[in-house]
């Protein structure tokens, strides 16, 4: 079992979340993020001149997939998150332990 | 006499001046962090309970009480006493005394609402209340007894003030720079980080809170319900209306037309106007306004170089708004416009200019010198300021163990 990371463009999120779906990923956890990396941050308006903002708006997406899935589900992401423009993120892929549903208690690769 | 018109639109107005202090509250709250966002608000809503009872028990007393010297109210009116459903002899005599007196509680609330602005986001609430007492008593009843009291000095001399550009805008203005001087920077405000406003659009409902409430802070000044009551409200809209516009000029020339930049032009137009409403013809209102966008802009630009923190700019706004307002009385007023008030320099000569600018000068050295003294009495002996880690965590958690915004829970 592998953790995908990824963190993308907000506005890419309902894209990569069909794509996902249609390779049989339904599971996710989403949340709302600042961060910063080559597109570095943005110059906001006082009253009178401005100030800099050096973290900007993405959406991480936190998924757990078998290892057999974890090529087709990166490539699924990067197909629709990217636009080639400084911002579009990145993905982290981390080894899992264990899994366990809550409801039923199941363990390992059946609770993902 | 009573007449029923002229009462009817100053309850209406003293209700419109009471809207003002939660609309500044939201104007305000808006500008600063999320995490202090209460503790702003706090600062302003606050004082709806506690002037909007010291006006009844002493302040209108103080400040509209018989005449002593010219300083001060005598504590003739302490309590209401003699205060009735029948008018005063010498103030708005068309209305009941009540009913004056109402509408001015409601200046004095948001008089010293106004400078909260300069000190957020790091006053300790108990100091402030104390402050706020003392500088009530001490510098606005003053004030506002030197000016529209019956035998007031500043009023004898011949200044004018409609609606309180000196009593309420160069006050509070001045004294905000005091307070922000005493305080000393916010944490993080000389590494220059970002004071990110929390909220815009909670400004803009301020905003248009405030511009609602002004007319009934203007025009209600009129304390009658005709023709200069209406001449008041147009010249109150055409500055506001004027300086927006004004400003959103001058940020766009810099960079965007921002909102908060709309927003707080309509701000320094509207106090510009304060003084001048019911002196000037209507139309006056609009080169008023452009003025004091300029002004206001470019005493902001000073502020933010001078590495002052007087936080949400009351001295550039309320206090250059204040100050240019009254002096452009002594340029634009007009006895065909009201005939209690006297000629400017395009009317007729410049004494009123000079009478205006001795106005000027006295209220803005007083307010700044007396609240300097009152707040280092407070901060000598109860402290201004909140410790390091109650400013860290903010104000509305360490003053007042709430928060704005819920948590994860639903």
């Amino acid at each position: 079992m592998k953790k995908i990371e990824a963190i993308i463009r907000p506005e890419k999120l309902e894209l990569v979340r069909t794509a996902l779906a249609e390779i049989g990923v339904f599971g996710m956890t989403v949340s709302e993020v600042s961060g910063r990396g080559r597109q570095m941050g943005i110059t906001l308006q006082w009253r009178v001149g401005e100030y800099r903002v050096e973290f900007l708006p993405k959406v991480k997406i936190e998924a757990v997939v078998l290892d057999e899935d974890v090529g087709k589900t990166l490539n699924a992401i990067v197909r629709k998150a990217r636009t080639g423009d400084r911002g579009d993120g990145k993905i982290f892929v981390l080894p899992v332990d264990n899994a366990i549903r809550i409801r039923t208690g199941d363990e390992g690769e059946s609770a993902i | 006499m009573v007449n029923n018109g002229d009462t009817a639109w100053l309850l209406v107005s003293a209700a419109l001046v009471m809207l003002m202090t939660p609309g500044l509250a939201l104007f305000y709250g808006g500008m600063v962090r999320r995490k202090n966002v209460l503790s702003t608000i706090m600062m302003s809503f606050v004082l709806l309970g506690l002037i909007g009872t010291l006006w009844l028990l002493y302040g209108y007393s103080l400040g509209f009480g018989p005449n002593l010297g010219g300083i001060i109210g005598k504590l003739d009116f302490v309590g209401l006493r003699g205060v009735g459903q029948s008018p005063s002899d010498v103030y708005a005599t068309t209305v009941p005394q009540l009913a004056f007196m109402i509408f001015q509680a409601m200046f004095a609330v948001i008089t010293v609402a106004l400078w909260t602005g300069g000190v957020v986001e790091r006053t300790k609430f108990s100091a402030f209340l104390i402050l706020a007492v003392l500088w009530f008593t001490v510098v606005y009843c003053p004030v506002a007894h030197w000016v529209w009291g019956h035998g007031g000095w500043l009023a004898k001399l011949g200044v004018l003030d409609f609606a309180g550009g000196i009593v309420v805008h160069i006050s509070a203005g001045m004294s905000a720079l005091a307070l922000a001087l005493l305080l000393r920077p916010r944490k993080g405000f000389k590494e220059k980080e970002p004071m990110e406003p929390h909220n815009i659009p909670m400004v803009i409902m301020g905003t248009g809170l405030l511009w609602f409430g002004w007319f009934g802070f203007n025009a209600g000044s009129a304390l009658t319900s005709g023709g200069l009551a209406s001449s008041a409200f147009v010249a109150t809209n055409a500055s506001a209306a004027a300086a927006a516009l004004t400003w959103m000029v001058l940020g766009w020339i810099h960079r965007r037309p921002s909102v908060l930049g709309v927003a707080t032009g309509a701000v320094a137009g509207l106090a510009a106007v304060t003084p001048a409403a019911g002196f000037i013809p209507p139309l006056a209102g609009i080169p008023i306004g452009i003025v004091a966008a300029l002004i206001c802009y470019y005493c902001m630009v000073l502020r933010a170089k001078g590495g002052i923190d007087e936080s949400l700019d009351v001295w550039a706004v309320h206090g250059m708004g204040g100050i240019w307002g009254t002096l452009a009385v002594g340029i634009f007023a007009s006895v065909a416009v009201n005939s209690a008030g006297a000629n400017g320099l395009i009317h007729g000569s410049g004494i009123l200019l000079a009478k205006q600018l001795a106005g000027v000068a006295s209220v803005a050295v007083f307010a700044f010198a007396a609240t300097w003294v009152l707040g280092k009495i407070v901060d000598r002996t109860i402290g201004l300021r909140v410790r390091e880690d109650e400013e860290v965590v903010g104000l509305d958690i360490s003053q007042h163990g709430e928060r704005a915004y819920g948590g994860i829970s639903p």
